[in-house]
């Protein structure tokens, strides 16, 4: 009986170590809520998700918009995907179908090495390295803008972009494309025509997920992209994300004032809209499986 | 066999399903003590089913359902107040591909010891002994019991999983078409071992070889999607079955 | 005939010519960080505190101060994420809760790092009243490892066979003992690798630490769980971006950024290895 008890505590046990992770997740959706909430006494939501100004410290009148930032964040995750998508699918087609198992066994490693690089190692090397390298090029006078950011993050994304999609690749049956090739296509138009539409949206979720890491990363878009407080008109205006915003202005704050709030309700746009994105690709894939199914 | 019969198992009106496949409907028969019982049939006609249930190892699959009694000394296993745990102690099993643990020889015997509580080293070490001497595997093992066990033969891999069941004196022993993966010098190692375990058990053989069941159980039950067709004394079976339908299987006119 | 063969031997180039992109990409971060940073890094650098408002010294007390909190981290990711993994894979029958506890553990890994310091600063610095310290980035780090912490351990849990658990309970196992005799000590190692490479990534991560505990600039180590600590890469953030000589200190940024990358690379290695010799001895 004892025996029966300690089994049934130790299930408990585990079931409320799972409970933990439900909660965890609710916990700091509520708290930015809870935390942004009181910003909205003062700003009107339609002022906060529409106006282009922000300028929390003005004497006269302070201002609350996200609109330039919002724009700023797309901007750069939009430069991100323009580059890191075409790289990361072909890159995944070539560990595919393409390279040799030794090859392989050498390429997969410098993927996940890639990966492995800490976001603000990127950063640095945005300032020192890409950022001189624009400013040659579009004679800017330091190269810190939406385009540097862009690259880096491109750079950030790939890795998620390019080992999710290769599973998708790997997981299309190997029958698929043997009738493609047995029909007389070569294995360039088989990768073409059969595997890649076949595993679209895998690639797709993986390039959802990969857009979320970039939307959601802070050091290198705060370090590399200028940060200016103005609405981007171009790849080579300095822009400044929703993240870089938290980044730079939550430790200069008063604890409890307007803009401490306002800070945690740019937090929960960013949540929301990370949250939205990889909600899509966990969709799109549930939806995949379901075909193979 | 001619001495009283007593009674270790009965199944009374016994149905299982999983999900809402049934794989066993309606299933009475006896089991005897100090007997081999055999159960066979075609592939997929619940004989795996029917030797699960008695230990209530199907449990463990999601959405799995039984009706009816299944007494093990007039007791019903499947009423709540069951301890599952003591249940399996109790009911031994032997499964179809050799499953020793990636640990040495003795581990594996003295495993379902030490999971029952018990400490004393002296006795986990001669139980461990005797339960590998009753499983005719000791004279092979007995200089190499710190080895892993993964080092040894098929057949002898098998013999210590039926020792490893051996050591915890289960009352029944059920044994999943045990020799299934061996070569026919293991098989009869397995088949003289079988024959002299069921002086102390109750044994419980799902075979799907015709020759095996009818060399070593005393009774067999003939299964057939997830009914019992015929149940009698293994002679009777073999040479005198009472349907049709048993001696068109038995002679290997299907399955 | 001909048209298709040279298709596709200019397709597979452009695949080829991505592969090599990020080889390339690869190829300047090392370069660039090792020819560049090796001259900085000495025995001084490594072990001597910041000098003359750190234009000069070392980062010593940034090197324990990532030491220190990934230390906090791994205390509580690991047993938290073994936890949560053990019970998705023994004990979780598919039911509503299961499958909204995967679907939190998916978006909590797409939640970004920096709201993670929101939470952090909330939840950590203010109600529960740790402050700015190591405990409390110590806490949101670990909360961020969590998910790759239970998806690696799942993983682990999957790869031991059946068979053992079900012997075990053949022979009168309860649930728990199979899994702590049975099942554990062959999936440890496996979960050890996966928290690993998670271990790495968070000794890596700037934004969940920027306001839950790093500091700025202490020539001093931390004396206990509520103090304020230099990191290695939030000390990399401020010599590249904050510093007041930022071209003076350039060189030291490039120290501290070999650094960094050599020790994540230093975990990232050691977990490859033990993956490595668990699957030799999986073979054997």
């Amino acid at each position: 009986m004892i025996k029966r008890m300690k089994e049934k505590i130790i299930h408990g046990l585990f079931f409320l170590n799972g409970l933990l992770v439900i909660a965890a997740l609710l916990g700091i959706f509520l708290l930015l809520i809870v935390t942004a909430l009181p910003a909205f006494k003062e700003i009107r939501l339609s002022e906060f998700l529409f106006t282009a100004v922000w300028d929390p410290t003005s004497y006269a009148r302070p201002s609350y918009g996200i609109l330039a930032m919002l724009a700023g964040t797309l901007l750069v995750t939009c430069g991100a995907l323009l580059i890191a998508v075409p790289i990361g699918i072909g890159t995944a087609a070539y560990l595919a179908e393409v390279a040799s198992p030794r090859v392989r066994e050498i390429a997969k490693p410098v993927v996940e090495v890639l990966a492995g690089i800490p976001s603000v190692v990127i950063g640095f090397l945005g300032i020192v390295l890409v950022g001189p390298f624009v400013a040659r090029i579009f004679h800017t006078s330091n190269g810190l803008n939406a385009l540097n950011g862009s690259v880096l993050l491109a750079i950030m994304a790939l890795p998620t972009i390019i080992s999710l999609s290769e599973d998708a690749l790997n997981a299309v049956p190997v029958s698929f494309c043997e009738a493609s090739l047995a029909l007389g296509a070569s294995r360039w138009q088989t990768v073409i025509l059969v595997k890649i539409p076949a595993a679209l949206s895998g690639i797709i979720a993986s390039c959802m997920l990969g857009m979320g890491r970039a939307i959601g990363e802070t050091m290198t878009v705060l370090m590399a992209t200028g940060c200016a407080q103005a609405m981007p008109h171009s790849f080579i205006d300095p822009v400044r994300t929703l993240t870089a915003t938290i980044a730079i202005e939550l430790g200069e704050v008063a604890y409890g004032s307007t803009h401490y709030y306002a800070l945690f309700a740019v937090g929960l746009a960013l949540f929301i809209i990370t949250f939205m994105v990889n909600l899509a690709s966990d969709v799109i894939l549930h939806k995949y499986q379901n075909v193979v199914k | 066999m001619k001495s009283v019969k007593i009674i270790k198992i009965s199944a009374g009106n016994f149905s299982f399903w999983y999900g809402a496949m049934k794989a066993l409907s309606g299933i009475s028969m006896d089991i005897y003590e100090n007997a081999v019982t055999g159960i066979i049939g075609p592939s997929g006609c619940g004989k795996s089913t029917f030797l699960r249930s008695i230990n209530r190892m199907n449990d463990l699959i999601r959405g799995s359902r039984a009706d009816g009694a299944m007494l093990l000394d007039g007791k019903n296993i499947f009423e709540p107040d069951v301890d599952v745990v003591e249940l399996r102690r109790r009911v031994g099993m032997v499964f179809q591909r050799s499953n020793p643990f990636p640990k040495t020889i003795f581990d594996n015997v003295a495993y379902g010891l030490r999971v029952n509580g018990i400490k004393d080293r002296n006795y986990i070490a001669a139980k461990v002994e005797k339960s590998l001497k009753d499983a005719a595997l000791w004279g092979e093992v007995k200089d190499r019991l710190r080895q892993n066990a993964f080092e040894l033969s098929g057949g002898q891999q098998q013999r210590l999983c039926i020792a490893r069941a051996l050591a915890v004196e289960p009352e029944v022993l059920l044994m999943d078409e045990p020799a299934s993966a061996l070569d026919p010098t293991a098989t009869l190692k397995v088949e003289e071992l079988i024959h002299e375990l069921k002086k102390k058990y109750a044994i419980i053989i799902v075979t799907h070889n015709m020759q095996q069941a009818a060399r070593i159980s005393d009774y067999t039950a003939f299964f057939m999607m997830g009914e019992l067709v015929e149940y009698d004394q293994t002679t009777k079976i073999f040479t005198n079955p009472s349907k049709k339908i048993t001696e068109e299987y038995i002679t290997g006119r299907f399955g | 005939m001909k048209a298709k063969q040279a298709e596709e031997i200019i397709g597979f180039l452009l695949l080829r010519l991505c592969m090599a992109v990020i080889v390339v990409i690869l190829c300047v971060i090392f370069y660039d960080s090792i020819t560049k940073g090796i001259g900085s890094v000495s025995w001084e650098f490594l072990t001597a505190m910041p000098k003359n408002g750190m234009t000069e010294g070392g980062i010593f007390p940034a090197i324990t101060g990532t030491f220190l909190v990934t230390v906090i981290t791994a205390v509580l990711a690991i047993p938290l994420g073994m936890g949560c993994a053990i019970y998705l894979n023994e004990y979780a029958a598919d039911t509503m809760v299961t499958r909204l506890i995967r679907l939190s553990i998916r978006n909590l890994s797409g939640v970004p790092s920096i709201v993670y310091g929101l939470f952090g600063v909330v939840l950590f610095v203010q109600f529960m009243r740790f402050g700015t310290c190591l405990l409390s980035a110590g806490c949101t780090l670990g909360l961020m490892t969590l998910p790759w912490t239970i998806t690696a351990s799942e993983e682990a849990l999957k790869n031991v066979p059946k068979a053992y658990r079900e012997g075990a309970l053949a022979l009168g196992a309860t649930k728990w003992q199979s899994i702590r005799t049975n099942v554990l000590p062959y999936a440890v190692p496996g979960m050890l690798t996966g928290t690993i490479l998670g271990l790495a990534r968070a000794a890596g991560e700037t934004a969940p630490i920027l306001f839950t505990g790093a500091a700025f600039f202490m020539p001093f180590l931390p004396e206990s769980l509520f103090s304020q600590f230099m990191a290695l890469p939030y000390h990399l953030y401020i010599m590249s971006t904050q510093h007041h000589a930022i071209t003076k200190v350039r060189p030291l940024a490039y120290g501290t950024a070999l650094v960094l990358i050599v020790l994540v690379f230093a975990m990232n290695f050691s977990a490859v290895v033990i993956r490595y010799h668990l699957r030799k001895v999986k073979k054997e």
